[in-house]
């Protein structure tokens, strides 16, 4: 579902094509088509179970870690097909971040848990490092909270500081995307409206899809929404649309609350 | 319902005496086999003093008794058992939580738990009758070819190659605790959250830097207690290593081909015919040491779990 062109030309970094993805024998996705584009945020509604988790975790091909799972069509990134059998999945997921429901700290300090994704793919000196490490403390707003305690546990922070050192860690790989799975949904508001001001931010360098339950968050991030329902995309277009004037009579049904 | 505050109040009080008795009676028994061992080894420890753990001497006719070789053989089996066993349960355990197939998981973790239910007799007599002389004809010789030619570590690994001693103990040893560390190991490593295996995963991570940076931070209370487990075990394992180990005190030459002794061996071998008397008490006086080398064995892996933890990532799974 292209979308018709405006003012500032939309450049699509991802391209889906008649997606379908299966759990086993049961199908979960069933023909996606969509594009996400460079330096937008797309947000993916839809109630549970609709696949919009299961759509982002096909673009970083987490479902490869779990026999059973395959995704059939095209997946296009920058005009790559990545569900190709012999794509790099390591190289494809550093090209693409992902943050997920629950901050996932990993059992090291705050330092290390930003180095450490680094270091798989670059190799930095010192002071390099320190400096990425800044600059993705400060991307995810988080700088000034930690700097004095960088050697800490990333486990003592507080939820919601822990979710944006999860945000620092995929930034300081430096993605071309950002997947976030509901990335708030473990965090009371002030935590998800920093997040939320963040993502804000993040899109001027990084294409971000984010999926969520929480449909004032989609209306409040992001510049394109896609209403999943039943393993299909319903409806696709700028977020104001799809809330101002949703064409489908069940995306209708959804935002005012009548389903879901 | 007015009783009924004060009833429940009861029922707790009662609850909590009792749970606090059967805990004191662990703490009693534990004392109580402390003191008794002390009491009947101490015509041994008057005896001989700390001369007894410096000794090589083991000599029933002229009661002259030091407990250097078997507290060396007991050292050195469960040593060499670890050594062999902690890579091969790692990679077992490994292989069965992130890399095998799902059909293959079941009847691999079948097996593995069964090998921890053979008896330790049939592994005595096992490695006695079948695997000391393979090992003694085909394998040693190979060992002393090419180990046995590198400096310094050459010495451990030279000798007459009867099949039996140190190293064959070791071998069995480590064959009966694997099972003990990977079931371990397994369990905890399937404890590593989901989502935070993908964080990794997601941030371009192999295989192998997950578990190294992850899985192994994540659950290593677990897998250090999983290794004392089978370092416990192979410490007071009697019945296969008496099979194996050769039983001979003697301390000749630092070569792992030559037979040895363990603490529990020497025990089971020599407790039947021993008269009473400082004989006796020298046989008890091995068990308190083992007693001993267990408690310090445990308290190490205490303190390592206590180092480990503040160095990084406060308390896990375990």
């Amino acid at each position: 579902m292209p979308i018709e062109s405006s003012a500032q030309a939309l450049v699509p970094q991802i391209s889906i094509r008649n997606l379908n993805f299966y759990y086993g024998k049961a199908q979960a996705l069933k023909g996606i088509n969509l594009d996400i584009y460079k330096g937008k945020v797309t947000a993916f509604i839809g109630p549970s179970g609709c696949g919009k988790s299961t759509l982002l975790r096909t673009i970083n091909r987490m479902y490869d870690l779990y026999p059973g799972q395959h995704a059939e069509g095209e997946l296009l990134i920058d005009g790559e097909n990545i569900l190709h059998g012999n794509v790099d999945t390591i190289a494809l997921r550093a090209r693409v971040g992902m943050v997920f429901q629950k901050p996932t700290p990993f059992p090291m300090s705050i330092y290390e848990n930003i180095a450490f994704g680094v270091r798989m793919h670059e190799k930095l000196n010192r002071s390099a490092m320190d400096d990425r490490i800044e600059w993705a403390l400060t991307k995810a707003a988080l700088w000034n909270e930690v700097k004095d305690k960088l050697k800490q546990p990333g486990t003592s922070l507080s939820g919601g500081q822990q979710q944006r050192l999860c945000i620092a860690r995929g930034v300081a790989v430096k993605p071309q995307v950002l997947l976030l799975d509901e990335p708030t949904s473990a965090l009371d508001p002030i935590s998800t409206g920093r997040i939320e001001e963040l993502i804000h931010e993040l899109k001027s360098e990084f294409t971000i899809a984010i999926v969520t339950h929480n449909m004032q968050q989609a209306a409040r991030v992001s510049d394109f929404t896609a209403y999943m329902y039943l393993g299909e995309l319903v409806e696709f277009g700028k977020t104001d649309d799809i809330f101002v004037k949703p064409k489908d009579k069940r995306t209708e049904d959804y935002i005012t609350g009548r389903m879901g | 319902m007015k009783n009924s505050p004060s009833k429940s109040k009861l029922g707790d009080l009662l609850f909590f005496n009792l749970t606090r008795a059967v805990a004191m009676l662990t703490l009693l028994v534990l004392a109580g086999i402390i003191v008794s061992l002390t009491i009947s080894a101490w015509p041994s420890i008057k005896t001989f003093g700390f001369g007894f753990l410096t000794s090589s001497e083991w000599n029933p006719p002229a009661e002259q008794f030091g407990a250097l070789v078997p507290i060396y053989g007991t050292l050195v089996t469960s040593l060499i058992a670890l050594v062999i066993a902690l890579p091969i349960s790692f990679g077992i355990a490994l292989f069965l939580t992130e890399l095998s197939p799902t059909w293959l998981r079941r009847p691999l973790g079948i097996a593995i738990e069964l090998l921890a239910g053979i008896p330790s007799i049939v592994y005595g007599i096992w490695g006695l009758l079948v695997f000391a002389p393979v090992f003694g004809e085909h394998v040693q010789p190979k060992i002393a070819e090419t180990l046995g030619e590198v400096p310094v570590i050459g010495e451990l690994f030279s000798g007459p190659t009867f099949g039996i001693g140190l190293l064959a103990a070791g071998i069995i040893l480590a064959i009966m605790i694997i099972p003990f560390i990977t079931s371990v190991m397994r369990d905890v490593f399937e404890l590593t959250p989901a989502m935070l295996k993908e964080s990794c995963y997601g941030l371009g991570g192999t295989t192998w830097e997950v578990v190294r940076n992850v899985v192994l931070p994540y659950t290593r209370v677990g897998v250090i207690g999983g290794v004392m487990l089978g370092l416990g075990r192979a410490l007071g394992e009697t019945m296969a290593v008496t099979f194996v180990i050769g039983n001979a005190s003697l301390l000749e030459s630092p070569s792992l081909f030559m037979p040895g002794n363990s603490i529990t061996s020497l025990l089971a071998n020599e407790f039947a015919e021993a008269s009473p008397g400082l004989y006796t008490a020298a046989l008890i006086e091995l068990g308190l040491i083992l007693f001993v080398i267990t408690f310090i064995v445990l308290s190490l892996s205490k303190l390592l779990l206590h180092s480990l933890e503040k160095n990084s990532g406060g308390k896990h799974v375990g």
